[in-house]
């Protein structure tokens, strides 16, 4: 906002994140920034750490010591709803709508916090309440039709084709109105042809909603085309850090993925 | 995830749209039927014949509906809890126990010491000692109590998950009711809080009217046989709850707890405070439990704390259950029903049994029993509820798709 400093074009920064389950280091003194309108991706083998890592964003773990800056407030530690009030939004690997809430309905429900309508003006249907409800109806039905299913928001969450599932995640995700959209695995069960339409949606989604867009992605395609910079975990430990050129061709995150050459042939 | 650019597709009827309509005619069936009970009872039973008249008082005593009222405000007050936020509570006697006894203290001669009397708008006899409101403001008053007895309660239980959280509230269901037995300077312990002051429906405006040779009391006490004009009362009071019911359902709170009850963590993901969300829950139920517990005492004209038992919480989420949980109407037709077969249908039909048979069955003494065995047919064969929600119908009449899907889900 001030001074074009390298803190201020920061959408989000994790510093040296440490995450223990009793004797277990799960996630090891990673830091980790996003600048402001980009995608990038967090990838690693399975047991890397990636959804721990996640998790300790969104506030679902605290990190053993490390702090996370979104924009320019210190997150770490609070709730989770705290954290999605402040700009933080995601969807998940294995989709978890309100399935027996329709499309429009699950997107207003993320736009709880901005909404301030009390009980009694609820019940009363004042003026303010009845305007509220109105703006965040088409609200919810502007992301609707940005995200490609505004006939179907009348429907129950449940009903819905799987991709379209997904992309109500996405919709429900920007209705919070965030700085940074994390996706977790947001290609899982997509055929290519589905896979290479998303890539240009997530640049859709960062270009039209002004948002960094974080992705932990398993489709080595997909996160080569889509992310300006990786982030690669293994062990709980940040081996590598780059463009995607950079990271395609880094020995040890072959390494990491691959084995190494000269130990058994699938070291994993 | 393909991408096809929106398609302009005539607007679907909006769900909100449909349920709109359907609480106005539910609203307005609620309305007629309700109008027509009391002229049934007030102007036409007395010009019926005799024989009419002891069967009607049989079967169908407007004391038992007045009653059955009671129970429909309290469930739909659990249904709050239960049916919208998903929260399992079987402790709901306490709040009912709690409007009681605020009337019992606010409406009667036993608080001694505030003598000379306090009199607000009060019908009571003057010149006693205690405080003496009116019993509208009761109700307020008792609603608020329990409502901050419900913060009170919830803010420490609300952290725990549903079995958790079914034990602590069974716990404090149990513990409310023995406070009262036994903080005997407060509640005058088993020997409870008789009489309760007469209400009179308004504090103002004539002591009554004569309309079509019956008199109704305006601002008159109403006695022990103006069973009439206390269910006009208590419709009023139970047409409030289903309004307060219905409303916040369409807001932001409404939402708000329909997607804990969904998804407690995506909630959480979404920016909705879980604690403060089902905090409300529990205070926006508890305030409709205090006024049941007034509405219970202003019937009774008294309050005895062995009438506030485990077995009522039980009943009630039976109500919430067998109506159809999260549908307000049919919460109130299960609370409706369960309250009058409870109270009046299965003694009188076990009277009707024995003369005819020439038996001597006990019937009122197996009502648990009956009443389990319709609970575990209901389960089988209608989880839903009579009434269900439209939601709710839907997954559980695709019961085996959804276990699929959850398969599919992986993660639970």
């Amino acid at each position: 906002m001030s001074a074009a400093t390298e803190e201020t074009t920061l959408a989000l920064r994790a510093d040296g994140i440490t995450v223990r389950f009793g004797g277990l280091v799960a996630v090891k003194n990673v830091s980790f920034t996003i600048p402001q309108k980009s995608i990038v991706s967090l990838i690693g083998p399975n047991g890397a750490g990636k959804t721990t890592f996640f998790n300790v964003l969104t506030g679902l773990y605290r990190p053993s010591t490390g702090n996370v800056i979104l924009g320019e407030r210190d997150i770490t530690g609070q709730s989770p709803h705290k954290i999605a009030q402040l700009g933080l939004g995601r969807t998940f690997q294995n989709i978890r709508l309100f399935g027996l809430m329709t499309a429009a309905e699950n997107v207003m429900v993320a736009q709880h916090s901005h909404t301030t309508s009390n009980i009694f003006q609820i019940v009363g249907h004042t003026r303010h309440q009845r305007r509220e409800e109105r703006e965040a109806r088409e609200f919810a039905q502007e992301l609707l039709d940005f995200v490609g299913i505004g006939q179907h928001s009348e429907e129950y969450a449940r009903n819905l084709s799987y991709g379209d599932q997904r992309r109500l995640e996405v919709a429900r995700a920007l209705a919070l109105r965030p700085a940074v959209l994390l996706l977790d695995e947001p290609t899982a069960g997509m055929n290519p042809q589905e896979s290479a339409v998303f890539v240009d949606f997530v640049r859709r989604v960062r270009d039209d909603r002004h948002l960094s867009v974080l992705l932990i992605e398993h489709d080595m395609s997909v996160v080569m085309k889509v992310s300006e910079r990786i982030t690669v975990l293994d062990q709980g430990e940040k081996i590598a850090e780059g463009g995607p050129d950079d990271i395609r061709t880094n020995e040890r995150v072959v390494e990491a993925y691959l084995g190494r050459t000269g130990t058994e042939g699938s070291a994993r | 995830m393909s991408l096809r650019a929106p398609e302009v597709v005539s607007s679907p009827t909006k769900k909100s749209d449909l349920v709109a309509n359907h609480n106005r005619r539910w609203a307005s069936g609620f309305v007629i039927a309700a109008v027509l009970v009391w002229v049934f009872y007030t102007f036409l039973l007395p010009h019926l014949g005799s024989g009419v008249n002891t069967t009607v008082r049989q079967w169908m005593p407007l004391n038992s509906i007045n009653e059955a009222l009671v129970w429909v405000i309290c469930a739909v007050g659990l249904n709050i809890v239960v049916g919208y936020a998903g929260l399992l509570d079987l402790g709901f006697v306490a709040f009912w126990a709690i409007g009681g006894y605020t009337a019992g203290w606010l409406m009667s001669t036993f608080i001694q010491a505030v003598n000379p009397g306090f009199y607000f708008l009060s019908s009571a006899i003057p010149n006693q000692p205690g405080i003496h409101l009116n019993w509208w403001l009761v109700l307020v008053a008792a609603g608020c109590l329990c409502a901050m007895a419900g913060i009170v309660i919830g803010a420490p239980t609300l952290r725990l998950k549903s079995d958790y959280l079914a034990l602590v509230t069974l716990g404090f269901g149990e513990i409310i009711p023995q406070i009262f037995l036994n903080a005997e300077t407060f509640t005058n312990g088993a020997k409870g809080i008789a009489p309760l002051d007469n209400v009179a429906p308004l504090p103002f405006g004539p002591a009554s009217v004569a309309v079509g040779g019956q008199t109704i009391k305006i601002s008159a006490p109403l006695g022990p046989f103006d069973v009439s004009a206390k269910y006009v009362l208590f419709v009023i009071v139970a047409a409030f709850c289903v309004f307060v019911s219905l409303r916040i359902r369409e807001g932001r709170l409404g939402r708000a707890w329909l997607a804990i009850r969904e998804d407690e963590l995506a909630a959480s993901m979404m920016g909705v405070p879980l604690m403060r969300t089902k905090l409300a829950a529990y205070a926006v139920g508890a305030f409709m439990g205090g006024l049941g517990g007034v509405v219970y005492a202003v019937h009774n004209n008294s309050v005895f704390p062995d009438r506030f038992n485990f077995a009522i919480s039980i009943i009630l989420l039976a109500m919430v259950v067998l109506g159809g949980m999260g549908n307000v109407w049919g919460v109130m037709i299960g609370a409706l029903a369960v309250a009058w077969f409870n109270s009046t249908g299965l003694p009188q039909f076990g009277d009707s049994f024995n003369t005819q048979f020439g038996t001597n069955i006990n019937f009122p003494s197996y009502n648990f029993l009956i009443f389990g065995s319709i609970l575990v047919l209901m389960m089988l064969f209608r989880r839903e509820g009579l009434f269900p929600e439209t939601r709710t119908r839907q997954v559980l009449q695709e019961a085996e798709r959804s276990d699929d899907e959850e398969l599919d889900g992986g993660e639970a």
